[in-house]
């Protein structure tokens, strides 16, 4: 048989009752495959589903082929008709596709047994969630710990680190996303004065929205953004890579070379992101400020009066308190990226969480890291 | 082998390259209904090559691949689909779905091409999971299995559509030679029993000589075949040295010496 016949005489069903005692006569014929069993297999259920028979007989001696399909039906029947206590008999079927009806046909009814998902409880998913928390604050700073090793051990001994894969993770975490960061810059830029100027207008303050947009871009907003920028594309980026290094075993092959992954791995990314997000901040801010002072020149404010507003209103302290926070945001979003790369179970979907929960942690460390700094400042009077 | 030869894939001039380097230079073979031939030659030696191009997944650069009379290469969408519903395919890997349980995995291509009501999808998944040992891990994910059964469910994927003909790369690799042993028990009892006609890539003399009915034998350097036939003819009588080398598990000159 080729290919070709497989469209040739589809495979039939006729149903006769013969007989006093009612036995019920499916004649099958054609090809029973694939393609027609599926209807075949409907009418059946449904004949006897109608007319349940104590003796059914199947005549398949006009079966020309009968491939899974068709020896899962023949099963169906035998094990519909002896769950009813009935008797099936199955006549005609040409010697080979009866051979296969013994490869195939010893299923059990019964279904087999597998892991068993019981539904958890409240108080257990609580349970489970907090001890899942507990156990990720343990590994978050026995990494720490780690990395912090390895930076002491790397300043004592520059050469440890890989410098080249440190440049390369810097242009691609810094100089490529400069355009982004400069967009973003300066539409919270355009956004923060406009949203300001107006209300600030009808008290004739609108000069001191400079003041405002000054000191939150550097102490607050232009910080943030990057942070968050940083986690969404190089945060994500490092848990996709050591993912995917640690699905294909790569880093086991790291460590049995004796090269720990930390230092081979996890800090050309940290050391470059460090350097990197005071960098890209700086930018932010200054692109933010752009962004002010094109809604603020049209409404009226000349730029040299939004430049000096900007210069008596914010300290180089408070810009540099700004490229602080954004330096520790640099080593949580790397990190956080990193340990989430390092984490990956297996399989294709393990590194798809692992980049989600890299972009996530990191998010929510950066909030709490923020909230952090502002209680720190407050008190140190910064 | 058997008796009748009934010629289902024709391989003709058939020339193969890779970023224009040429890895199959003009071979032609036949693979017979019902056979076992493995493809075997050492590691470069283009087998994997050839494997690709006869399931369709790359175009010859000459030359052309008949599976059933119909070049998969050419063929429009429709026809495609038909070819490729009429071989199963596994790779070194395993390539299960990881995502998906071992009764979703061999249920998909059934869900894919056929309008069978559920419960006779199911059945034919357990016919096919305990045709290969396997029935009671319906409900298992790739993952927690061993590399010999995911190489047995992977098997029993490509059986779903009960294709005529199976593709088989490397199915040996990274197995035990128990396991190797067990899964060329399995590819025996198919061919004989369903009548199903293997194209398998190996290297592993062991499953060689246990199951092939055939080998073509691929050189690396000439890019050509450099034998065809029974395993155990090839390793005494082969005039090719390296072939009889192959078979004797002897190390090439270059190495040893």
């Amino acid at each position: 048989m080729t290919l070709a016949t497989a469209t040739q005489m589809a495979g039939s069903l006729t149903v006769h009752r013969t007989g006093e005692n009612g036995t019920l006569t499916l004649v099958l014929a054609g090809r029973l495959d694939m393609n027609s069993t599926g209807s075949i297999w409907r009418d059946t259920q449904r004949v006897l589903q109608e007319q349940p028979t104590v003796q059914v007989v199947v005549e398949a001696s006009g079966v020309s082929y009968c491939d899974g399909a068709g020896i899962a039906l023949l099963v169906k029947l035998q094990q519909y008709q002896a769950s009813l206590g009935s008797a099936l008999t199955i006549s005609g079927l040409q010697e080979e596709f009866r051979r296969l009806l013994d490869i195939y046909g010893q299923i059990s009814i019964v279904p087999p047994t597998g892991p068993h998902r019981e539904p958890v409880s409240l108080v257990e998913q609580v349970g489970k969630a907090g001890e899942g928390l507990w156990h990720d604050i343990q590994v978050l700073l026995t990494f720490a710990g780690e990395l912090a090793l390895t930076l002491v051990r790397a300043a004592r001994h520059p050469h440890l680190v890989r410098w080249r894969d440190a440049w390369l993770v810097a242009e691609q975490a810094g100089v490529d996303g400069l355009p982004i960061i400069a967009l973003i810059g300066v539409l919270l830029g355009l956004i923060l004065t406009f949203q300001s100027a107006i209300p600030m207008r009808r008290f004739g303050a609108d000069l001191y929205v400079a003041n405002l947009l000054g000191l939150a871009m550097l102490r607050e907003m232009g910080p943030l953004i990057t942070a968050i920028v940083l986690a969404g594309r190089s945060g994500s980026a490092f848990a996709a890579e050591l993912g995917t290094m640690k699905i294909r075993e790569e880093i086991n092959a790291l460590s049995t070379m004796g090269i720990e992954p930390v230092r081979f791995l996890v800090l050309p990314r940290v050391l470059a992101a460090v350097t990197m997000t005071p960098l890209l901040t700086v930018f932010a801010n200054a692109f933010g400020l752009i962004g002010g002072a094109a809604v603020m020149v049209p409404l009226g404010v000349p730029l040299v009066t939004y430049v000096n507003q900007i210069l008596s209103a914010v300290t180089v302290g408070d810009l540099l308190g700004g490229l602080f926070k954004s330096l520790v945001y640099g080593i949580v979003v790397a990190s956080i990226g990193c340990l989430r790369g390092l984490q990956t179970s297996t399989g294709a979907s393990a590194v798809g969480r692992a980049t989600t929960s890299a972009v996530v942690s990191g998010i929510v460390l950066i909030a709490v890291v923020d909230g952090i700094f502002a209680v720190l400042f407050y008190a140190l009077g910064l | 082998m058997p008796s009748m030869l009934e010629s289902i894939i024709q391989v003709r001039h058939f020339t193969a390259a890779h970023h224009s380097a040429t890895v199959i230079d003009d071979i032609s073979f036949d693979v017979y209904r019902g056979e076992v031939l493995v493809i075997a030659g050492r590691s470069g030696s283009g087998k994997s090559t050839v494997l690709k191009h006869l399931i369709g997944l790359y175009q010859p650069v000459a030359g052309h691949i008949l599976i059933a009379g119909r070049d998969i290469a050419t063929a429009e969408e429709e026809e495609r689909t038909a070819i490729l519903k009429n071989i199963g395919v596994t790779y070194q890997m395993g390539a299960l779905f990881g995502s998906m349980t071992l009764l979703e995995n061999v249920r998909l291509p059934l869900e894919e091409y056929t309008d069978l009501p559920p419960e006779a999808m199911h059945l034919i998944v357990r016919m096919k999971l305990k045709l290969v040992g396997l029935e009671t891990f319906m409900d298992h994910v790739p993952s927690e299995l061993s590399g010999g059964m995911q190489k047995r469910a992977a098997i029993a994927r490509a059986m779903a559509l009960d294709p005529q003909i199976l593709f088989l790369d490397e199915p040996s690799a990274g197995l035990d030679p128990i396991t190797s042993a067990e899964l060329d028990q399995l590819i025996l009892g198919l061919a004989r029993n369903l009548k199903m006609t293997f194209v398998i890539v190996t290297h592993e003399l062991a499953s060689i000589y246990a199951i092939a009915d055939r080998v073509i034998m691929l050189d690396g350097q000439t890019k050509k075949i450099v034998a065809t036939g029974r395993p155990q003819d090839l390793r005494h009588t082969s005039t090719n040295r390296w072939v009889r080398q192959f078979f004797n598990r002897e190390a090439s000159e270059e190495v040893s010496g």
